[in-house]
């Protein structure tokens, strides 16, 4: 699979499809990224929607207790690895590059292979539902319930398999942006001249490089478990299934931090703009990042609190967990403080910001409340969990990904968003939220499980469980709003001034919107933190360049890295039905003799020799085309 | 953004590191290698969990035999040497010892997988412990299978970049993937280093 421009300057340039599919510009990724985060949202909220309707009413039966099994699964695991995580590299990929004052990102082949990989994965794990069945075992697939005993069907390969291939997207991501960060910044954007969003972005992404490999690991050996008869979790054979939990939550704790990290640095741009106030203690905020990342990955074992590990380990883990509440709450302060005193515009993006605050603080609340372990074994496994994560996870991840998307919609779409039906969308996701999960606390409190698929009448749960399912549809309806603006805004005529919310401090704004595909004609000179607001103040209307125009080298599109994708797609498929029984004599040959699965990695290893004997000379973009589009 | 031509003529001493995109690739593989620890950290402690649970199976202290083992690390200790002669050979320009030192590196390579597949072939054929035997089973063949994935996978590589060295010679291009395809190659001998101790040494004292 040679390129045709492989030795030539004059490179190809597709357009429509082939464009989208061979992209390589970040801009362009990062708006695949939020199409397809976007489309797993959807998909994961009716898996939502159906869960709260059955549990409306005691004793309902609007599916059975096998579906509602797949349901929590596949909700759990959609929303966590294929909804949330590349909305936010969507947002990373379309703000961090303009951020820092670079052109790309360090890597732009490997990020159109993180996303393709993501993709594929995400796409494998859903075909689960026409092939046989999805995945079973809850999100955390915890052995022997995950185990070909108790899990017959397919579903939980689907599980290991796409999640790997997903997973292996999400490390590429990170690799890429801990090595953008690193080396990719404007002259005078030193470490601590950075943007909030920036650090959250490279913490975050440093945290995603040392616990995607842990599960990475932890699928491979489940896998092994019920694909190849390997014994790691069955006790039959002298494995320990205690072992897949400690993977699961070396890896599932950062995880969280990984999610929440990225929001606390959207929450940190919106609040000091819409206040027009700098952000209150800046080197405190990068402080904590750092420190919540550091101790994120020292209290896993608080979700292991009742599975034995003993009164020692569990008091230090509770400790440990406590610990965190301190940086996390300098944040909080310094986001109040931030709004102190400021000229605060209630725009929608701002009203999510400001709503994130107190909703978040909640969900600390109540993780303080689990994190100590004699408690948590009254709490563990009762919606009071669930109303825990879900107020960290919707009422601050969520709260801040729309709070950024509404930010940040005009620098990607180059429209600004209906602000009107922005508010709609504001107040019918909040309310519907708290209705939703508020209520969840007292039913954990009053002894309702999670992942049951009915309760008896009676017990106080009813009236709670209607209002949470009511909320549920409040919800429903604010991400609807959400979506009518989108396609109410894409009709308008792109438009949106370069920095639409007047007040913008950091680069991003003081290109165009959208930017071209080179962002920035010169490279910016950065002379202190807010970098933009800085000149501005200082009476200037655009950055100071730090070089003088001339062409500039942008790298070649490939379709490489979706045929790479695709092998290991099919190599997945391969790999997962090779202890199927097949009636049809040509499948048991192409599945039981692992042909499938070689040729799919057959094809992702020739695409990579591909990449690796045709160099990529990329092409430029030459001084008059330049200054051609800075007049028109 | 500096631009990665071919240089005809001067290459600077440290080629791999003269272009922005050489820059970032060693630094982008700095940081892979750190994800692989990671992933080779969780498989030894697996491992570590689980190496006494023989299930009725063989032992660990009953399967090794030290001297293929033994014969097995010296070789890769010595692939590991020849790659630095590589590199060293690539910051003196001298391409032909450059192409030299990486095919020793290759044959080395392909010399210990030979033993490896022996030493598995006579375990699952003649001891009969295989995957399934029991947990500990499990464990070395996935902890020592996915070292042995890694060394094919860097034969294959390094020979691909041979070949590119043939084609295209030592440029600014091809400098950074030969350095960063040796920094692989030290991370998987010393990830053997710490199999060879703590599957094979530890498993023969008990
Ligand atoms: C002050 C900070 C936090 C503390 C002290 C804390 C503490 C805890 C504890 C102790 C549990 C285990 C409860 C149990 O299973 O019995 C838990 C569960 C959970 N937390 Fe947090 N947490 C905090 C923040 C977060 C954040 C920021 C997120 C995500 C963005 C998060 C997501 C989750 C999830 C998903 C679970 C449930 C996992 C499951 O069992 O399925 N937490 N938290
Ligand atoms: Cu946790």
């Amino acid at each position: 699979m040679a390129h045709a421009h492989a030795h030539s300057h004059s490179v190809k340039r597709y357009t429509g499809i082939m464009d989208w599919l061979t992209t390589v510009d970040h801009k362009k990724i990062g708006i695949l990224y939020l199409i397809a985060g976007g489309f797993f949202f959807g998909i994961g909220g009716i898996e939502a929607i159906l869960i709260r309707l059955q549990l409306i009413k005691p004793m309902n039966d609007l599916v059975s207790a096998q579906v509602f099994n797949e349901l929590i699964t596949m909700h759990g695991t959609t929303m966590i690895f294929l909804g949330v995580m590349p909305v936010i590299f969507a947002l990373m990929n379309a703000v961090i590059p303009l951020q820092i004052g670079a052109r790309d990102v360090a890597f732009p082949f490997l990020n159109s292979l993180g996303f393709w990989t993501f993709l594929f994965g995400g796409l494998l794990l859903n075909l689960s539902w026409i092939m046989g069945g999805a995945p079973d075992a809850g999100w955390t697939s915890y052995p022997p319930l995950s185990s070909t005993d108790y899990s017959p069907t397919h579903g939980v390969d689907f599980y290991t398999i796409g999640l790997q291939i997903a997973g292996l997207g999400t490390l590429i991501g990170g690799i890429n942006f801990l090595a953008t960060i690193i080396t990719m910044r404007a002259p005078g954007m030193s470490f601590m001249r950075m943007p909030m969003f920036t650090w959250t972005a490279f913490i975050t992404s440093a945290m995603i490089l040392f616990a995607f490999p842990a599960i990475t690991v932890g699928l491979v050996l489940l896998s092994f478990d019920r694909l190849l008869g390997a014994n790691f979790f069955d006790v039959a054979g002298g494995g320990n299934p205690v072992l897949w939990q400690h993977i699961f939550w070396i890896f599932g704790h950062p995880e969280v931090y990984i999610l929440i990290l990225p929001a606390f640095g959207i929450i940190s741009e919106v609040i000091p703009t819409f206040s027009r106030k700098r952000l209150f203690g800046y080197s405190s905020m990068v402080f904590a990042t750092i420190l919540i990342a550091f101790l994120g990955f020292m209290v896993w074992a608080h979700h292991m609190f009742t599975t034995g590990l003993g009164p020692v380990a569990n008091a230090l883990f509770s400790i440990a967990t406590m610990l965190i509440a301190v940086p996390t709450g300098i944040k909080i302060f310094n986001w109040l403080f931030t709004m102190w005193g400021g000229q605060i515009r209630f725009t929608s993006a701002n009203l999510f910001a400001i709503g994130f605050v107190p909703t978040f603080v909640m969900g600390g609340v109540t993780g303080v409340m689990l994190a100590s372990a004699p408690a948590d074994f009254q709490f563990h496994d009762t919606y009071f969990v669930v109303a825990h994560f879900h107020y960290v996870i919707v009422g601050g991840l969520v709260f801040g990904l729309f709070s950024g998307l509404h930010y940040w919609w005009p620098k990607m779409f180059g429209r600004v968003l209906n602000e009107t039906l922005g508010k709609w969308t504001f107040w019918l996701f909040a309310i519907g939220f708290h209705m939703t999960f508020f209520v969840q606390h007292f039913l954990g409190l009053l002894g309702m499980q999670r992942r049951i698929v009915s309760y008896l009448p009676n017990q106080n749960f009813d009236e709670l469980n209607f209002i949470s399912t009511i909320g549920a549809i409040l919800m429903g309806i604010g991400v609807l709003a959400f979506l009518a603006n989108v396609v109410a805004t894409s009709r308008k005529p792109v438009g949106a001034a370069a920095d639409p919310w007047e007040d913008g401090r950091t680069l991003e704004w003081s290109i165009p919107s959208p930017p071209p595909e080179y962002n920035f004609k010169q490279i910016p000179l950065v002379r202190g933190i807010d970098a933009y607001w800085k000149e501005k103040m200082a009476g200037n209307k655009e950055m100071t360049p730090s070089e003088p125009v001339g062409p500039i080298h942008m790298p070649s599109p490939s379709i490489l890295p979706f045929v790479m994708s695709l092998g290991l797609f099919i190599a997945g498929l391969g790999f997962m039905f090779s202890t199927e029984d097949f009636s049809n004599s040509f499948m048991s040959l192409i599945f039981n003799k692992y042909i499938v699965l070689i040729v799919g990695l057959l094809i992702t290893f020739a695409a990579m020799i591909a990449r690796s004997l045709y160099d990529d000379h990329g092409y430029h973009i030459e001084v008059e085309e330049l200054e051609g589009e800075g007049k028109a | 953004m500096s631009h990665a031509e071919h240089v005809n003529g001067e290459l600077p001493h440290e080629p791999e590191k003269a272009t922005l995109e050489g820059r970032n690739k060693v630094l982008g593989f700095w940081l892979f290698l750190g994800g692989e620890a990671v992933l080779f950290g969780t498989l030894f402690a697996t491992f570590l969990a689980l190496r006494g649970q023989n299930n009725e199976g063989p032992t660990a202290s009953e399967l090794f035999s030290l001297p293929i083992t033994a014969a097995a690390t010296l070789i890769l200790l010595v692939s590991s040497l020849t790659s630095v002669f590589a590199i060293q050979a690539l910051h003196r320009h001298n391409i032909e010892k450059l192409k030299l030192w990486l095919i020793v590196t290759v044959a080395l390579g392909l010399g210990f997988l030979g033993l490896e597949i022996y030493e598995f072939y006579e375990y699952i054929v003649h001891e009969s412990f295989n995957m399934k035997t029991s947990a500990f089973s499990s464990a070395f063949y996935t902890l020592v299978g996915f070292h042995g994935a890694h060394v094919a996978f860097g034969v294959v590589w390094i020979s691909l970049l041979i070949a590119q060295l043939y084609r295209k010679g030592l440029t600014v291009v091809t400098a950074p993937k030969v350095y960063v395809s040796a920094m692989y190659w030290h991370f998987i001998d010393v990830v053997w280093v710490f199999i060879f101790s703590v599957v094979y040494l530890l498993g023969k004292v008990g």
